[in-house]
């Protein structure tokens, strides 16, 4: 089975969609991502779903848990690159996904990121 | 078997009189008297109707040859008629004027024979009966039209999205929210999004006349798709009976709402980084209206 590759980024990692979701990858990939936080302590996740064309109930929820598992190991996520007919879908589906972070493009959510990086400066004892 | 009345018979040759009872019907009843039609144009439509009138009436069953012609022209007159602004009753009456005319002359015609009068009457009370529920039903249906016409109209008029500055967009807001329109005004504001890449929207909803339950739920589902593309919206325009409404509604906008779009623009600005200062009157632009 394929799986979606993580990429680590200084301290956040990057995950790029670029096929279908099915079930069983998502999955995996909140699995892999889970162990890859653990083991990178990174401070911040993002997702980029610009090329996701359809979402579904499964795939908005597990959006959700991902940032929930990801807070809990003290990592923001940012979702980004939403296109406007998954954004109603969800909206639509009542998924809004309030404890997501969002960004229009990788951009953007990285700068996000570096943002609370450079805030969380003083507590992991690194500076930026 | 009783003899029928001759119809054909009886208005060739009391045609103009006809006209005549029927005209003085009309006028009596006011067709005239707002102006919205002339003397000669009523005169000539009676003749064209008569003459279709007889043939129909003419025929022993319900639907002669004539019908649909007759049907036909009685609908162009009804639909002019609506859209001059005659009322219901007007157009209607412009038929059932027939009645009293028709009647007479066959009374005079049939002096004395009671039965073929009684029987004649009936029979064509049946049938202008339906040729003016043909109008009516005409009337109402170009009404319609004229509504349908409209909404698309109106719909047609809704939502620009504005730009009011690198990546500030705003939404004027005109006229209720249904879910329909929602449905627009959603997709035009994501797409504005993506395509101006702004980070801020603002909702100005001036001129919603009321927000009850439901405009305010449409209207956080517009929030909670903006912010899934990464765009932060801010409410603005709340008028002061609507904010109490909704207060006493309950109805909770749990969004950052401004009273004008001046002051959101204000915190879209601020949010972005910009700032708005006073220039210095030596640096001012040259006055170019001396």
């Amino acid at each position: 089975m394929d799986r979606i590759p993580i990429l680590k980024m200084g301290d956040a990692l990057l995950i790029t969609i670029q096929v279908d979701m099915h079930d069983r990858l998502a999955l995996a990939l909140e699995e892999d991502l889970t162990a890859k936080i653990a083991a990178t302590r990174a401070k911040g996740v993002l997702i980029d779903i610009s090329s996701l064309e359809i979402v579904d109930s499964f795939i908005g929820r597990m959006l959700d848990n991902i940032a929930a598992v990801s807070r809990m190991l003290d990592a923001d996520t940012v979702v980004v690159g939403m296109r406007p007919a998954v954004a109603i879908t969800l909206v639509e589906l009542g998924l809004s996904l309030t404890g997501v972070k969002t960004a229009l493009n990788v951009e953007r959510g990285m700068l996000l990121i570096q943002k609370r990086l450079r805030g969380l400066g003083d507590f992991s004892g690194r500076r930026s | 078997m009783a003899a029928t009345a001759d119809w054909n018979g009886v208005i060739a040759r009391r045609r103009d009189e006809i006209i005549q009872g029927w005209l003085n019907f009309l006028r009596a009843e006011g067709a005239l008297q707002t102006g919205r039609i002339k003397d000669a144009e009523l005169q000539s439509e009676c003749g064209r109707v008569l003459a279709l009138v007889a043939p129909d009436l003419a025929h022993a069953g319900d639907r002669s040859p004539a019908s649909d012609e007759l049907s036909q022209t009685l609908s162009a007159l009804s639909r002019s008629r609506a859209l001059q602004g005659f009322t219901p009753s007007e157009t209607a009456n412009f038929v059932l004027g027939l009645k009293p005319a028709l009647f007479g002359a066959v009374a005079a015609e049939y002096a004395g024979q009671g039965d073929l009068i009684a029987a004649a009457t009936l029979d064509a009370t049946r049938k202008l009966d339906r040729l003016a529920l043909i109008t009516i039903e005409a009337y109402q249906r170009s009404r319609e039209e004229v509504i349908i016409r409209q909404q698309r109209e109106i719909s047609e008029l809704s939502t620009p999205v504005v730009k009011l500055w690198d990546g500030i967009l705003a939404l004027p807001l005109i006229g209720t929210l249904d879910s329909e329109r929602t449905q627009v005004v959603m997709e035009n504001l994501l797409q504005s999004i993506v395509d101006t890449s702004a980070e801020i929207a603002i909702i100005d909803i001036t001129g919603v006349p009321t927000v009850d339950t439901l405009v305010a739920q449409h209207l956080l589902k517009t929030v909670a798709a903006a912010r899934l593309m990464g765009a932060d919206c801010v409410v603005s325009g709340i008028r002061p009976q609507i904010a109490q409404t909704m207060v006493h509604l309950g109805v909770e906008l749990n969004v950052v709402s401004k009273a004008s779009l001046a002051d959101a623009l204000a915190l879209a600005l601020q949010r972005i980084g910009k700032r708005v200062t006073d220039v210095p009157q030596a640096l001012a632009a040259p006055d170019y209206s001396r």
